[in-house]
């Protein structure tokens, strides 16, 4: 752990780069914070949703009346009361969206594409009664073949999903309807020519499981809409405004009418980023004219909503003797769920951006199956594809018999380097990250039995985007700062320490607040790693705002231009030729004379967040895996990461700890099992078995801070990177401790043996 | 059928409640008695995240049924700071960042409470099985163990 303290000698910040208390700390550990289920309103009904028990049917008929006329129901919504959408893809964050799916998706239409998909929905007065009420809804199901791996899904013959989705992105243009909904290429150099040049050519195909993101607090809402039309809704979502724009469209109400208050988020990583219960509670509360809360169970969580793709990928990368790479090619098959939309174009964008290589060629495929539509997941795509690419690598390195660490760093990308989707890099810590890592003691400490070792490196971009805070200047001189992007980990922490850091003031002379949706300007949501970047330097223009505001009113005073004033240290003081000729007064002094000379002051920032840079990782880790069992317990973790800045150290080592438990799992447990019949066989945490604290040992981090220059302190996002090398290195440690390569994940005890036995019976295992 | 009466101590106070037969603890913690510092994660048991005492006993409250509480005392989240001053738990947990999103939070702190009552000197790995019911899905737990031995160790007073 890094410790930096507040008047650290050295260090140019007061408050950047502390561990102050969060300020919502309290709360969260009281009982007191108010999570999505937690609200109650008066007179409020409870909704459920009636399910889909096939993976694929048609729906012939949905007849209600029974359900209807139950005594204490008072709203029944099928797919009927949404209007039908036009088909456009839209971005929204790191996924695009389709409202032509977001309708079918929230409530299923002419067709129930999965297990779990929401059919019809209640509203009563009690839950027994809205449960009694969904028994009581006929459907008249017209069961369809299935498909749920996507390269079933792929091949000729396999049952259609959408009659008229035909994949995009080939030349000529298809005839026939297909599950493949694009086909998408990045290509840079000549990969065929450069792999003429390779001493060593490497293949080999990979297949990875969805994973869920595995928030521990279900999906839930309260939805009020009054006579008049005007809607309340109070969730748990990562991005509110975002919840009102899909609600209002979905509804086809005004935006101005629809007003979304973020309740405390019980995480999200992605996962709640897009609607599920939202529309339906609202349209439920007007048909109702009764408040509708809706909270989904564990099941439901793992049954309908998104999880990350499963994928098949295909990875050749060539290197010369000396260890250069020359050349790469990757072939992505993810899984989008039962709509387009997989995150298989990140997946491409990231496969070999660590890296400068001059050739190459990656092919992605969007494909849908009978599954939940993904939903976006840290990172969503780019673990998948650096699982095969860093593997891989690491292969190479061994044939070449060099260490992965200086394969690396001889290859990797670095400020000015070409990236195959594109764009030259910034200021990257690639290199800082992998010297990092060669320096770490944990790099040179000897294994003992049945241990391995394994290195691999991660890539993420990070995003801004549409961000308003504002900032106010109380009568008394404490501040309210209000931002838009929902907190999930400590966000309020860094604002308040950046609001801090400008205007000098004491931390807890701020309180800071998420506002809700009339509160501000437009907000997009907390994901891609763009809430301390957006929203920070939001809030930095803010405090800057107030302090501009504070020298005018002081000039006012003082009776000298405005540009004849300067803020320092905490006080406006005369500037220039007039310096001194005036007592200086501090913010709160300003604050006491604010109505007087002309007002609330009161900063605002209203910004798109440009300048978003990539937040590069290599991690470090050691397994030890049972000959008997076949089971690998990870028993140390090293992450080591390039933050731009970290304005809380501590909350940045928290993600970066948490993105690898997370990738653990992954690695190690996690993934979705269906049974022939399409069904999900394992809807709970008993059996999709997340880590528990009993299964990781401690995870250390290193920061590295190779500063952003488009952020006024250097931020980078560090959210998402976390979750994206631990897969290969976990794999990478298995194989040095078994001399087994594993391409598939979960790598769970039963695979591993039945690999080992299978090596001890060729002779080519180590245990 | 008629619901039904129950007393109970919560957080040493006497309360009373009608409840349904089926009806989980956590249910009438949150919805009869809008203590809503307990979370549902899973309602299967697996999560923690409801985690209480019962009579001391550490209990998922979403695995009894509030019937079952007739007589019984008790003790959640919001019982776990005194007055003003916050339990050691409660404190480590926010001097050590154990918390992110913190919906977990009550439960864990719940649960190391209760262990720190049975053994108040207890080894990272008893730190780690006591609480491998109770999931967190930020953290990666390392933070929360510190917080657990940071605060076992000042409650001994070493």
């Amino acid at each position: 752990m890094q410790e930096k303290v507040k008047g650290e000698p050295g260090s140019e910040f007061e408050y950047i780069g502390t561990r102050p208390l969060r300020p919502d700390g309290v709360d969260k550990v009281t009982g007191r914070a108010k999570f999505g289920a937690d609200l109650a309103m008066a007179g409020q009904l409870v909704g459920k949703v009636l399910r889909s028990p096939h993976p694929h049917a048609r729906i012939r008929g949905i007849d209600t009346s029974a359900a209807e006329k139950l005594a204490g129901v008072k709203a029944v919504i099928t797919g009927a009361d949404f209007k039908e959408q036009p088909s456009e893809f839209i971005p929204a964050g790191e996924m695009m969206i389709n409202y032509k799916d977001v309708v079918r998706n929230v409530m299923a239409r002419e067709k129930a594409l999965y297990e779990g998909h929401a059919i019809a929905a209640v509203a009563a007065t009690s839950a027994a009664i809205a449960k009694k009420a969904l028994a009581l809804i006929k459907v008249d199901y017209e069961v369809l073949p299935h498909v749920i791996d996507a390269a079933e899904a792929m091949k000729p013959g396999a049952p259609i999903l959408h009659d008229d989705m035909y994949t995009a992105g080939v030349e000529p243009a298809p005839k026939t309807p297909s599950n493949v909904a694009k086909r998408i290429e990045f290509v840079l150099g000549d990969a065929a020519a450069g792999f003429k040049q390779a001493d060593v050519i490497i293949e080999r195909d990979f297949l990875t499981q969805p994973v869920h993101q595995g928030y521990i607090e279900p999906h839930a809402c309260v939805a009020s809409v009054s006579e008049d039309g005007q809607a309340d809704v109070w969730v748990s979502t990562q991005g509110h405004w975002v919840v009102r724009a899909h609600c209002a469209r979905l509804l086809g109400w005004d935006i101005g009418k629809v007003r979304v208050t973020a309740a405390e988020i019980g995480g999200g990583f992605g996962g709640k980023t897009v609607v599920y219960l939202e529309p339906l509670a609202l349209a439920l509360s007007k048909k109702a004219r009764r408040p509708v809360k809706m909270v989904m169970t564990r099941e439901e969580v793992f049954r309908a909503s998104g999880p990350t793709s499963g994928a098949h990928v295909r990875v050749r990368i060539g290197a010369r003797k000396d260890g250069r790479i020359v050349a790469a090619e990757a072939e992505l098959k993810y899984q989008a769920g039962a709509f387009a939309g997989s995150p298989v174009q990140p997946g491409c964008m990231c496969a070999y951006a660590p890296y400068d290589i001059e050739n190459v060629k990656v092919v992605g495929y969007d494909v849908v199956t009978n599954r939940p539509k993904v939903a976006a997941y840290r990172a969503p795509g780019g673990p998948i594809s650096e699982f095969a690419v860093e593997s891989v690598i690491d292969e190479i390195a061994g044939k070449l018999g060099i260490d992965p660490i200086e394969l690396r760093l001889k290859n990797a990308a670095k400020e000015g380097t070409k990236a195959a989707y594109g764009p030259k890099f910034g200021p990257i810590g690639m290199v800082e990250t992998l010297e990092a890592a060669k320096a770490h003691a944990h790099w040179r400490t000897p294994l003992g039995k049945n241990q391995g070792r394994g290195v691999a490196s991660g890539f993420w971009f990070n995003i801004g985007g549409e961000t308003s805070v504002s900032l106010a200047l109380n009568e008394d001189g404490t501040l309210s700062l209000t931002a838009g992007t929902p907190d999930i980990g400590g966000l309020r922490a860094s604002l308040c320490m950046m609001a801090a850091e400008e205007l000098k003031v004491p931390l807890d002379k701020i309180r800071v607040q998420i506002g809700d949706t009339a509160q501000l300007g437009y907000n997009f949501l907390t994901g891609g790693s763009r809430s301390t970047f957006s929203s920070g330097m939001a809030t930095v223009e803010a405090a800057r705002d107030v302090i501009k505001e504070a020298c005018k009113r002081a000039a006012k005073l003082w009776e000298l231009p405005e540009d004849a004033v300067e803020f320092n240290n905490g006080s406006v003081r005369p500037a220039g030729p007039n310096a001194g000729k005036h007592t200086p007064m501090t913010l709160k002094e300003i604050a006491g004379i604010a109505g007087k000379t002309g007002g609330p002051i009161v900063g605002y920032a209203r910004i798109n967040a440009h300048g978003a840079a990539p937040s590069l990782a290599t991690h470090i880790c050691d397994v030890e895996v049972d000959p008997e069992t076949g089971k690998a317990t990870v028993i140390r973790y090293t992450a080591i990461q390039d933050a731009g800045r970290a304005i809380h150290p501590s909350y940045v080592e928290g993600q970066y700890q948490g993105g690898v438990a997370q990738g653990i799992g992954w690695a190690l447990n996690e993934e979705y099992i269906y049974g022939a019949d399409g069904k999900l066989q394992n809807p709970g945490f008993l059996d999709y078995r997340v880590p528990v604290a009993s299964d990781l040992p401690m995870i250390d981090t290193v920061i590295v801070e190779v500063p952003n220059p488009r952020h006024p302190y250097g931020v980078r996002g560090v959210g998402e990177t976390p979750i994206v090398p631990p897969m290969a290195t976990v794999a990478n440690a298995i194989a040095n401790a078994t001399g087994v390569r594993f391409t598939e994940l979960p790598m769970s005890p039963p695979k591993v043996l039945k690999a080992l036995d299978a090596a001890r019976a060729s002779g080519t295992a180590k245990m | 059928m008629a619901k039904h009466h129950v007393t109970a101590t919560v957080n040493g106070d006497e309360v009373e409640f009608l409840c349904e037969t089926h009806e989980t603890l956590l249910d009438a913690l949150r919805d009869q008695l809008g203590l809503t510092g307990t979370k549902e994660g899973c309602s299967t048991g697996d999560c923690g995240a409801c985690s209480v005492t019962v009579d001391g006993r550490l209990v998922c409250s979403c695995l009894m049924l509030a019937v079952e509480a007739q007589g019984k005392s008790i003790g959640t989240i919001e019982g776990v700071a005194h007055g003003e001053e916050l339990h050691p738990l409660q404190r480590k947990f926010l001097e050590h960042a154990a918390l992110q999103c913190g919906i977990c939070t009550p439960g864990i702190l719940v649960a190391a409470k209760a262990l720190l009552e049975k053994q108040p000197n207890p080894t990272e790995t008893e730190v780690r099985y006591w609480l491998a019911g109770n999931l967190c899905r930020c953290t990666g737990y390392d933070k929360i163990i510190r917080a657990v031995m940071d605060a076992a160790s000042e409650m001994r007073g070493a």
